[in-house]
């Protein structure tokens, strides 16, 4: 059951992010702004917690959870440091994300060469 | 007089129209199966690390960074992105895709002006409206915990 929501969960945000490719005419990078900001205000109203705990990695795999990651993170320090956690926590639950993805593309970009 | 605005109303009935319903139901079952394999991986390291579903979280979408490096590294990616659309770029999959491919398409002008300073080419829109968004949300949710 847990694979079956992650598929449909997941499935469903790629289409109304095909729907803003397609109808809106959106370029992919807007679409993935779009997206992200959209998960941290979702994550503001503590909404998206709960569609992660109904639909798992269908709501954790989307670029939305970056948004989400990055608010918790945020909200985590301010809870000790106060006002300026904001800033000391924004990056602390994503930064395993954005690291891998610096490191790995460095090395593909390296050790491959482009095709075609 | 052409402006930008009425150039694009006046091209828009030579435009291609793309089949939206197809482009969805593709973009919904790789995207889908994406989050499939994310699943996958995340009871993978509950299961055997003993991770819980937040701890489990951050190995998982490493892995799916790392497979998603090196399937752009042998350009079978960006053919999944031809196919998929949507399905393939809003998957975190396709945020490690534009970085790497980025990196590699301006890798023959070096190692650091190609490679270093063009890796956030797309991905740094992401990154910087997720930042702003979280930090203007994060305030607000701040101050009105301060007052309840």
């Amino acid at each position: 059951m847990d694979f079956f929501w992650a598929f449909v969960v997941g499935g469903l945000i790629c289409v109304i992010g095909q729907i803003l490719l397609d109808v809106f005419k959106l370029t992919p990078a807007h679409v993935m702004s779009s997206f992200v900001v959209a998960g941290a205000v979702l994550d503001g109203f503590n909404l998206y917690d709960k569609l992660i705990e109904f639909a798992g990695a269908g709501a954790t795999v989307p670029i939305t959870s970056f948004g989400h990651s990055l608010l918790h993170g945020a909200m985590a320090q301010s809870e000790e440091h106060g006002f300026l956690g904001i800033a000391i926590g924004i990056f602390q639950l994503t930064s395993a994300g954005i690291a891998s993805a610096i490191l790995f593309g460095f090395i593909v970009a390296i050790l491959f060469r482009p095709k075609g | 007089m052409i402006t930008k605005d009425n150039y694009k109303k006046s091209i828009k009935p030579y435009q291609p129209k793309p089949p939206l319903i197809l482009n969805c139901v593709k973009a919904f079952v790789i995207g889908g199966l994406i989050c499939v394999i994310g699943q996958g991986l995340m009871i993978f390291y509950m299961e055997v690390f003993g991770f819980t579903q937040k701890q489990a979280g951050n190995p998982t979408v490493t892995t799916l960074i790392l497979i998603a490096a090196i399937l752009t590294g042998f350009g079978v990616y960006d053919k999944l992105g031809q196919f998929a659309g949507a399905g393939s770029a809003v998957p975190v999959t396709g945020f490690a895709n534009s970085i790497t491919s980025a990196a590699m398409e301006h890798r023959s002008e070096g190692i650091v002006l190609g490679v270093a300073s063009n890796m956030f080419k797309l991905a740094g829109s992401v990154i910087v409206f997720g930042t702003v968004a979280a930090y203007v949300v994060g305030v607000v949710r701040y101050i009105v915990q301060q007052f309840l």
